[in-house]
């Protein structure tokens, strides 16, 4: 009778996550989606409570600690991390809910290892793929979002020394990538057969760890929205399975709307591409093994010049891209744009690459963090018929997005919609050098008569050229 | 597990997926983010898993290793809820204040 009872709380739960999912995609309703995200979350733990209370009791030491433990870490985190670091701070939780998932299937197995009799049958067979696919899914998610993670950031400083997160990926990596996974599949089979093997537990646990890194590690540049999105798809396919391990109807639904809007979101982010997944995880982006050759040079321009063309500028747009979010010069460039509003009556917005930066939506979070108006972010499907009649285009740390070779139909970044930049009356390029962006493609846009290369870091750059603004 | 148990979760499963692929369809990109942010907490739905194997853990005699490691599994799905949620909930007001001053 109340199993009954039991069984309307997570359909509850389930009912709001839908509720909550769907209004997060539309920009009025998504703080509402939100909260009613974590609604459901309280309803299914007060539900499971309630659940383990009317069947056997609470041992509340470990399950309260834990609650208290994780939901204040959690809490303090998310209040702590400053809005540039925001990013990161989604792949870690990102890997965490991966590894939750991977940890409950563990404790499955732990517990029949050290005693708790076997289910038999059918049951066995359900339980112990479940565990192995669970634990596939959520060890693969957990090391993977670690390295996105520290790929975001850039590096990690280890005793005082700072190490680039490294992208590397020979072709040999693929068909290894693929003898991993058929690994793994290959050791639930045999698990189901001896379940109270711990070596072939261990064995899927590094296999699977393994596998999220080589999938990682070969991906960079404008693939990296893809691969953090599709990572947030697979820790809501790694709940789903652990909900048929303890056979629970919400972690079942709950993990596959995750899994399933997660993966729409990579196909968004491949569609700005013009990429298949497929190619994303599998072909790794012009390489960083084969950079074309520079022949061509081009002088550097000083801020005093650029100031100038922008006196009497009335119209200009800002396409910042993952340079911006490296320098972390978003205030300047807001600065910059209230400078020349004011000043010379510009009218300024900016062009949003959906692939710029590292993560879907990227520029998007670093700008409004900024304070720069909602209206003035405009997608590029809109803002690119607009570049004829711009005076200058300031591009801040973007390159393949603004390549006008992806047009040509040749080389790496072929059909790769972008941003057109070179239509602009001038153009003002600020970057560290000519070097290629992650494609590898030479950059035809700094080389063109009307463009004008400021060499150096972004923060830098933009405050020399808003004093230079200032003092003319 | 039943025959009838095992099928009924996979039709779940399945009407789950299917469900997801069409709740999503255009977001604009201000969105792409918060999103991410806000389905990535509801993935930490794995929480009712590991609070179930915590207690069971614990029930079954002295905390053994099975009971620490579901104990791991709560803290972390903790921190991916209560952070994913707080995150995103901070990021949309961000972005919801802007749209609201002008």
């Amino acid at each position: 009778m109340f199993a009954d009872w039991v069984s309307i709380g997570y359909l509850v739960s389930a009912a709001l996550f839908i509720l909550g999912l769907k209004k997060l995609g539309h920009p009025r309703t998504a703080p509402r989606g939100n909260q009613l995200g974590a609604l459901g979350m309280l309803v299914a733990v007060l539900t499971t409570i309630a659940d383990m209370q009317l069947s056997g009791g609470i041992y509340w030491i470990l399950i309260g600690s834990g609650i208290l433990l994780g939901g204040a870490i959690g809490y303090w985190m998310a209040v702590k991390v400053e809005m540039t670091g925001m990013p990161e701070m989604v792949a870690l939780f990102n890997g965490f809910g991966g590894a939750a998932s991977a940890l409950v299937a563990m404790s499955e197995s732990m517990k029949y290892i050290e005693g708790t009799s076997l289910p038999q049958g059918l049951e066995l067979w359900v339980v112990m793929i479940a565990v192995g696919l669970s634990a596939l899914v959520g060890w693969m998610t957990l090391t993977g979002s670690l390295l996105a993670m520290y790929k975001l950031k850039g590096g990690i400083s280890v005793f005082g020394k700072w190490i680039r997160t490294p992208t590397w990926g020979p072709k040999w990596l693929n068909p290894v990538k693929v003898m991993l996974f058929f690994g793994v599949l290959t050791l639930i089979v045999m698990a189901v057969k001896d379940p109270l093997n711990s070596d072939i537990l261990w064995a899927i646990i590094g296999i699977s760890c393994l596998l999220g890194i080589v999938l990682v590690l070969p991906i960079g540049g404008a693939d990296m929205p893809v691969v953090v999105s599709l990572l947030n798809s697979l820790s809501g396919i790694a709940a789903a399975f652990t909900g048929f391990i303890i056979g629970n109807s919400v972690l079942i639904v709950a993990g596959s709307l995750v899994g399933a809007s997660g993966l729409i979101l990579t196909f968004i982010m491949c569609k700005a591409m013009n990429r298949r997944l497929i190619d994303v995880l599998f072909k790794s982006f012009g390489g960083t093994s084969d950079k074309a050759e520079l022949t061509r040079t081009k002088v550097g321009s000083d801020v005093e010049e650029v100031a100038m063309i922008l006196d009497g500028a009335q119209r200009v747009i800002i396409i910042p891209g993952y340079g911006m979010a490296v320098s972390q010069c978003q205030h300047q460039v807001k600065e910059f744009a209230d400078l020349i509003s004011e000043k010379y009556d510009t009218e300024v917005s900016y062009a949003i690459h959906p692939v710029a930066g590292r993560m879907p939506g990227h520029m998007n979070v670093l700008l409004a963090e900024a304070n720069v108006p909602y209206e003035q972010l405009i997608e590029m499907d809109e803002i690119n018929s607009e570049f004829p009649n711009c005076d200058v285009a300031l591009i801040v740390g973007a390159n393949d997005t603004t390549n006008p070779a992806a047009r040509s139909g040749e080389g790496p970044l072929a059909g790769m919609p972008i941003i057109d930049a070179d239509l602009a009356r001038s153009i003002v390029i600020i970057k560290r050098s000519l070097s290629v962006g992650y494609a590898g493609v030479d950059n035809d846009l700094f080389y063109m008569d009307k463009t004008m290369m400021l060499f150096g870091d972004g923060k830098l750059m933009m405050s020399k050229l808003n004093n230079a603004i200032k003092e003319s | 597990m039943t025959p009838e148990l095992l099928i009924g979760s996979i039709t779940l499963f399945v009407m789950a997926i299917f469900l997801g692929f069409e709740l999503i369809t255009k977001v604009p990109p201000t969105l792409h983010t918060p999103l991410m942010s806000g389905a990535n907490a509801i993935s930490g739905i794995s929480i009712v898993g590991a609070l179930f194997g915590a207690n069971v853990a614990y029930a079954g005699g002295d905390t053994a290793i099975s009971g620490i490691l579901a104990f791991v599994a709560v803290v972390l799905a903790m921190i991916n809820v209560v952070g994913g949620f707080a995150v995103t909930n901070r990021m949309l007001n961000m972005i919801a204040g802007k749209r609201r001053r002008v």
